[in-house]
């Protein structure tokens, strides 16, 4: 098509990003490792997830392999919000690449102080708020295995948030689709959807647990067709709101599948992890699918997966 | 740290070990020894994970200018893949990576303590030490005689030489760790320095400090991104002020580190989490002697 002044650029309600390719939490590092990773591409970038205290994280070994996929427990290893505001942000700042910083708590109040002393730190984008319950259990439940625990803290820190809060929900949370709605209704700014699952692999002939914490999550390639189909779930009843799709995208065509499946930019983890420079490619591959469809930008793919109607003769037999 | 894409010159089988030397420039001027190389495994498989090795040899002068050389044993899909690959073929290679290890200014006589593949990142720091006029000796050891990596080249960069393997194929029978107390003794050992199997550093760390000897021992870990990023290589090491530990990255904060510090029961311990965490006054140990 001539004439068509493609971009790679995405607006989630407001927050301008120049592709819709993120570094996932975890990926970014503190500023301070330089050199390999390649950012030109990359729209913005997630903090690593930070709590109010210091953590030491998970017992080693961390991570191990597992088939088209990476099964990871770091156990939110973190210097804490005092130390990570003083010594980490303003390096990761420093890049230009709009950051959010991601939190992470093991209570409602944890979650709170967290975000009212992110209130006034210049120069971030947003908030991802880290859903995965490791706290103490609430009223005889652990807490945040239920929607009403998930939605009760995305509520209240998207009420004493100025800046804007996207709640990361993953895809195993029951009633996935409920809480998207209810974080939504309780102010989020926007959601992330995320693609690893808790899982467990067992060394046979050591028999014992791949990981020191027993079970950890898998990303990776493996883990890519759930967040297809949880982002696919959310976006239909939710199309006016922000989603950035995480779990398994490695290429600009896997981008590309979570973009038609609904999602507003994606965030890529395990791929930065062993290609630094798999934002610059996936940004190439997502350019040229615009161009082999005529299309203008990402936003032109959105949601735009075509589900046969019943009767068309088009469904599957 | 690079990362390029480096043509393999050569590969060779090394008793148990492959070897690989490429032609990597850029690494090469600015390997040191202890340092690693992170080998990215094909697209398009299901093993996604670079892989991680001690560089063995890097050629900064000479004919072989510019290349360098690492050792892996062929034991997972992984290295499998990597074993099979041929002369010529490109191999998309980051290094050097990690802190290598630290030369003593004062002190002259090494004692290097290597097990397995370890010894292919001990030879290229004894050629160093040479280089730096220090004494160096050696105790190598592996399971059998083929898991002795070039024993010829251990004799040839050491003073003196012990050898040892668990069948006894090859000099003594036993586990280097065994040779360590009389051959530190006979050789007048100042600086202690290993590399190999977690049970071989933590019994060089407890016979180093019994003795008063400063030691540096290079840890593997396993790894993801090997740059510092995900936090998933990480060793607890004790605060040099003794004010407890922090988990500090093999791929970036070592993986070369000061025995004494690695808090060694906790990092092997098959439950670490059922640990007590130690108490804020850990002992402060004595730092290198630079």
């Amino acid at each position: 098509m001539a004439g068509v002044k493609r971009t790679l650029a995405v607006d989630l309600g407001g927050i301008a990003l120049s592709t819709p390719l993120v570094a996932a939490s975890g990926t970014f590092g503190t500023g301070r490792e330089g050199g390999l990773l390649d950012t030109r591409r990359l729209g913005a970038a997630v903090s690593r997830s930070i709590t109010l205290a210091p953590r030491k994280g998970a017992p080693s070994p961390r991570v191990a392999e597992t088939a088209s996929g990476l099964l990871w427990s770091v156990g939110l290893q973190n210097p804490g919000i005092d130390a990570f505001l003083a010594d980490e942000l303003p390096r990761l700042t420093r890049t230009g690449i709009p950051l959010f910083v991601s939190i992470a708590g093991s209570s409602l109040e944890e979650y709170v102080r967290l975000a009212s002393v992110l209130q006034d730190v210049q120069g971030i984008a947003g908030i991802e708020v880290y859903l995965r319950g490791e706290g103490e259990a609430q009223e005889g439940e652990p807490f945040l295995s239920s929607a009403e625990h998930v939605v009760g803290v995305v509520g209240a820190v998207s009420r004493l948030s100025r800046l804007p809060v996207v709640a990361k929900l993953p895809v195993s949370l029951a009633d996935l689709v409920e809480s998207a709605r209810g974080c939504v209704r309780a102010g989020a700014h926007g959601l992330t959807i995320d693609g690893s699952a808790p899982g467990m692999a067992i060394d046979t002939a050591r028999l014992r647990p791949e990981v020191g914490a027993i079970s950890g999550f898998l990303s990776g390639p493996a883990v890519r067709p759930f967040t297809v189909r949880a982002v696919f779930e959310v976006a239909r009843i939710l199309p006016e709101v922000p989603i950035l799709a995480a779990g398994g995208v490695w290429t600009g065509n896997d981008a590309v599948e979570l973009l038609l499946a609904g999602a507003w930019a994606v965030e890529m983890g395990t791929a930065l992890l062993v290609d630094p420079s798999a934002a610059t490619a996936a940004a190439d591959g997502i350019l040229g699918y615009l161009k082999h469809k005529g299309l203008a930008s990402p936003a032109d793919i959105r949601g735009r997966v075509r589900i046969p109607e019943p009767g068309t003769g088009e469904e599957a037999g | 740290m690079r990362r390029v894409r480096a043509e393999i010159l050569s590969t060779r089988r090394v008793g148990v070990y492959h070897s690989l030397t490429l032609v990597a420039p850029e690494i090469a001027e600015r390997a040191r020894p202890g340092q690693f190389v992170g080998i990215a495994m094909p697209a398009g498989r299901s093993f996604l994970l670079r892989r991680f090795y001690f560089i063995h040899q890097a050629s900064r002068r000479g004919g072989w200018a510019g290349t360098l050389e690492f050792a892996f044993e062929p034991d997972g899909v992984g290295a499998e893949w990597l074993g099979s690959a041929r002369a010529h073929q490109f191999l998309d290679v980051m290094g050097p990576l990690g802190r290598p290890f630290a030369f003593p200014r004062r002190l002259t006589n090494c004692l290097l303590v290597a097990e397995g593949h370890g010894t292919a990142a001990l030879t290229f720091l004894a050629q160093e030490l040479r280089a730096r006029g220090k004494r160096v000796d050696m105790i190598v050891g592996g399971a059998t005689e083929e898991a002795v990596f070039k024993p010829i080249e251990v004799k040839r960069v050491s003073q003196t030489v012990a050898i040892l393997t668990g069948d006894g194929s090859l000099g003594t029978k036993g586990r280097p760790v065994e040779a360590l107390p009389e051959m530190a003794e006979h050789v007048g050992a100042e600086v202690v320095y290993a590399a190999g199997p977690r049970e071989l550093l933590r019994a060089v760390a407890e016979f180093c400090r019994e003795h008063r000897i400063p030691a540096q021992v290079a840890v593997e870990e396993r790894m993801a991104c090997g740059i510092g990023l995900c936090f998933a290589c990480t060793v607890p090491v004790v605060r040099k002020d003794g004010s407890g530990y922090d988990n500090l990255r093999a791929c970036v904060e070592g993986p070369v580190f000061n025995p004494a510090r690695v808090l060694w029961d906790r990092w092997m311990a098959d439950i670490p989490r059922m640990l007590p965490t130690p108490p804020g006054g850990s002992p402060v140990v004595g730092s290198w002697p630079g």
